[in-house]
């Protein structure tokens, strides 16, 4: 057997679906991808040549020149770049050793990244060596796992978060799970129909009405993903779920499989997540081994650098070894999903709502919330702010409650603008402290929730800067397919580099708004049409930026 | 007969067949669509979005290429939303790629009034032209990334499979394994990406001598 046949053998068998991980197997043992070990890799799995390349092209983990072994990711995204990010990274591109001990004649790459999901760690940065990531603590100190923050008025998701332990036995058993099996499937649906269950990913998309959808499609298998792809800027909640309590997340996706009669279930984890991995790996076994997942199978698949496989179809492509590209909707993924077989796939955050839904009724769970928005939600509060932090809290709770909650502003500030929903979501003023977080109040105020991102800037902020990054992280994740999006992304940041360099040209504003309703209006997914979301929300807020000097 | 019934376009009462898209209903009534990727003899995927319209109760605009007719849909194919998007669409196309060999697009350019110069200072993509092979040269300044080619290469046509993509977003382009020479590919010079290929990104060899007022046809 080849050395490449027995590196990539445990995806021998899955074919096309096997190539992402195959191709990331070879990478964690040589730290780049060469020709050859391309090619034999394309012939071992059956897939053409040119698509191979493709998809390592599509990754921005994946590599096919050649380069040093270990790389240094330094979060260059908004929140971080309020802490020093970027002189941060001219230091340690000019000496690594800075921030990485290494050995005479070894060397270190070191690369910005998009927003890494350590904004409560910013300035953040990660340690990629092969399989392993290690994070740098706000301490100085590397860790295998995140140390994360968790506060908030109520404890309900969060229950086990931040006391460090994620076995089977201090999870105390599926209780949620226990009760399910005494309901038939559609009992099951129905109690997270009446729940009022959005899903968390930022679509808001009614959980209930999805898992009906699936259950009543024709076609076997059916599958349920695990949307763990979490790469909205300025969010990290699915991070700390996943790492101080797996076994939530494990039991909302067996409910959800029994729910839709799914045999089969995947869980997508960001690549940048890569630290997560043991611990979910772990959780699996445990789980299994008590039997808890017998009639499931779950496997774990990593992403590879792309924000736009957060999109549930461009996951479904990732996930069959393809390059990201979303899909056209309809058909929709209820009927035609992972492996074009009927799916569900929702947001970590999401599945972990379900098991208190279903141990404790529908009822209980809309004791706190709005009638509209029921049950309680993961705020990620970043940027200036004293203490940042995952914050769990009711629907209903006000902009100012929660900024008192992280211990108000940082160093005294005041708030002059906040940033809902990440840098797909709006821009938020002080006039809007008092607005109820509710997905309704936040419509009718042209807001989002999205994933609950609340990216807080104070007075000494320049706004021009935060527009640039998120202009530029756009410009870098789009992924290509759709005019709009592809070229709009593009020259989007280009007059974002003008506006935050001063050289404003006459007519930049009309163009950003032509670029950015376009974007809008008439982009193929999620990703373009709310790439320009935070520059028009921007252009209304404050327009006098906007006017070349 | 299949099922047939009625919708509207720009207020117009049009019949359509069960299956049809709004495109293939417009064009069959004689109400103009523009579209740039779209080619009877590849699958749509929606891309260029020129073909976007306006359909009554739904948010975004739609792509007319792909989105199925259906019984009492209210289209509109000229609204202010539509006409703004494919004036944009097209002056970024003319910031990003050398157009001058799309008749085309240069047409729809003159009709929506668009700008060619209408992004200052934007960064084309420049790429210098490929000549690795005798059939045809690949010049992917002038691409537009519609997929044809790279679809007729593969299922949609050859089963060759010898272009793909390289990079991601505004910097993909259509490439070859690891950027390979053509005559290392799988490539058999069937000729079929370029002739789909719409603005001659993809021009054959004499054509391109020729223009460069070369004498292509010696005498061996």
């Amino acid at each position: 057997m080849s050395d490449i046949a027995s590196l990539i053998h445990p995806y021998l068998s899955h074919g096309r679906s096997g190539l992402l991980p195959a191709l990331q197997a070879v990478q964690a043992e040589y730290g780049w991808i060469s020709q050859e070990q391309a090619a034999e890799i394309a012939r071992l799995l059956h897939v053409p040549l040119a698509e191979v390349h493709g998809v390592i092209e599509f990754y921005d983990l994946l590599h096919n020149k050649p380069r040093k072994k270990r790389t240094l990711h330094v979060c260059t995204d908004a929140a971080c770049s309020l802490r020093g990010a970027d002189q941060r990274l001219r230091d340690l591109s000019a000496d690594p050793t800075l921030a990485v001990k290494t050995d005479p004649g070894e060397e270190l790459q070191v690369e910005p990244s998009p927003c890494l999901g350590l904004c409560d760690h910013a300035p953040a940065m990660v340690l990629e060596n092969g399989w392993e990531w290690r994070i740098l603590g706000s301490n100085g100190e590397w860790m295998d796992r995140p140390l994360s923050l968790v506060g908030g008025t109520v404890r309900r998701i969060t229950v086990r978060c931040g006391n460090g332990r994620t076995s089977l036995s201090a999870y105390g058993g599926y209780r949620a799970w226990n009760r399910a099996q005494q309901l038939s499937p559609q009992q099951v649906i129905d109690e997270v129909k009446a729940s009022g269950l959005f899903g968390r990913g930022g679509a808001a998309f009614p959980t209930g009405l999805k898992w009906e959808s699936a259950a009543r499609a024709e076609g076997w298998p059916k599958y349920v993903v695990c949307n763990a792809d979490e790469s909205e800027p300025g969010t990290f909640k699915d991070r700390l779920l996943l790492a101080d309590d797996p076994h939530l997340v494990l039991e909302g996706m067996r409910i959800a499989a029994y729910a839709v009669g799914a045999s089969k279930g995947y869980i997508y984890l960001r690549g940048e997540y890569a630290y997560l991995r043991p611990i979910l790996e772990q959780a699996l076994r445990e789980a299994q081994e008590a039997g808890l997942l017998d009639g499931f199978e779950v496997e774990i698949r990593m992403g590879a650098g792309a924000y736009i496989c957060g999109e549930e179809t461009a996951l479904f492509e990732s996930i069959e070894g393809k390059r990201g590209f979303p899909r056209i909707k309809p058909p929709f993924p209820t009927t035609h999903g992972l492996f074009n077989k009927p799916t569900v796939i929702n947001n970590v955050e999401t599945l972990a709502n379900v098991p208190f839904i279903i141990e404790h009724g529908a009822a209980a769970y809309r004791e706190l919330g709005s009638e509209k928005s029921p049950g309680s939600k993961l705020f990620c509060l970043s940027g200036d702010v004293a203490q940042p932090g995952i914050y769990e809290a009711p629907f209903g709770i006000t902009l100012k409650e929660l900024l008192e909650m992280a211990g108000g502003m940082a160093e005294g500030g005041s708030p002059q603008a906040i940033l809902l929903g990440g840098a797909a979501g709006a821009f938020a003023t002080p006039r809007h402290l008092d607005i109820r977080l509710t997905y309704e109040d936040l419509r009718q105020a042209s807001l989002t929730l999205g994933s609950g991102v609340v990216m807080v800037f104070d007075q000494r902020r320049d706004l021009r800067q935060v527009l640039l990054k998120i202009g530029r992280f756009f410009a870098h994740e789009s992924c290509g397919k759709c005019y709009p999006c592809q070229m709009g992304t593009r020259r989007q940041a280009e007059i974002l580099e003008r506006l935050a360099s001063g050289r404003l040209l006459p007519g930049d504003r009309e163009r950003l708004e032509d670029v950015g309703w376009t974007m809008s209006d008439a982009s193929l997914c999620g990703l373009g049409q709310t790439a320009a979301m935070a520059v028009l929300s921007a252009i209304k807020e404050w327009p006098e930026l906007f006017t070349p000097s | 007969m299949s099922e047939t019934f009625t919708l509207s376009i720009n207020g117009i009462q049009v019949t359509a067949r069960k299956g049809q898209t709004l495109l293939e209903v417009a064009r069959k009534h004689g109400i103009d669509i523009p579209t740039i990727c779209y080619h009877p003899a590849t699958q749509s995927n929606g891309l260029c979005r020129m073909c976007v319209v306006e359909v009554e109760g739904m948010r975004l605009l739609q792509p007319a290429c792909v989105v199925p007719a259906q019984a009492e849909m209210k289209v509109r194919t000229d609204s202010p939303r539509v006409h703004r998007a494919r004036k944009t669409i097209l002056e970024m196309l003319a910031s990003t790629a050398d157009l001058s060999e799309a008749p085309e697009i240069q047409r729809m350019m003159q009709a929506y009034q668009a700008d060619p110069s209408r992004f200052p200072e934007a960064e084309p993509r420049h790429i210098p032209p490929i000549d690795d092979n005798p059939m045809y040269v690949r010049e992917y300044s002038k691409c537009i990334l519609c997929w044809r080619c790279v679809q007729i290469c593969a299922e949609d046509a050859q089963y060759t499979y010898a272009i793909n993509f390289s990079g991601r977003g505004y910097h993909t382009r259509i490439d070859t394994f690891y950027g390979l020479p053509m005559t290392a590919t799988t490539c058999v010079f069937c000729g079929q990406c370029v002739g789909v290929c719409p603005t001659d990104a993809l021009e054959p060899k004499s054509e391109y001598l020729l223009e460069q007022g070369k004498y292509p046809f010696p005498f061996r």
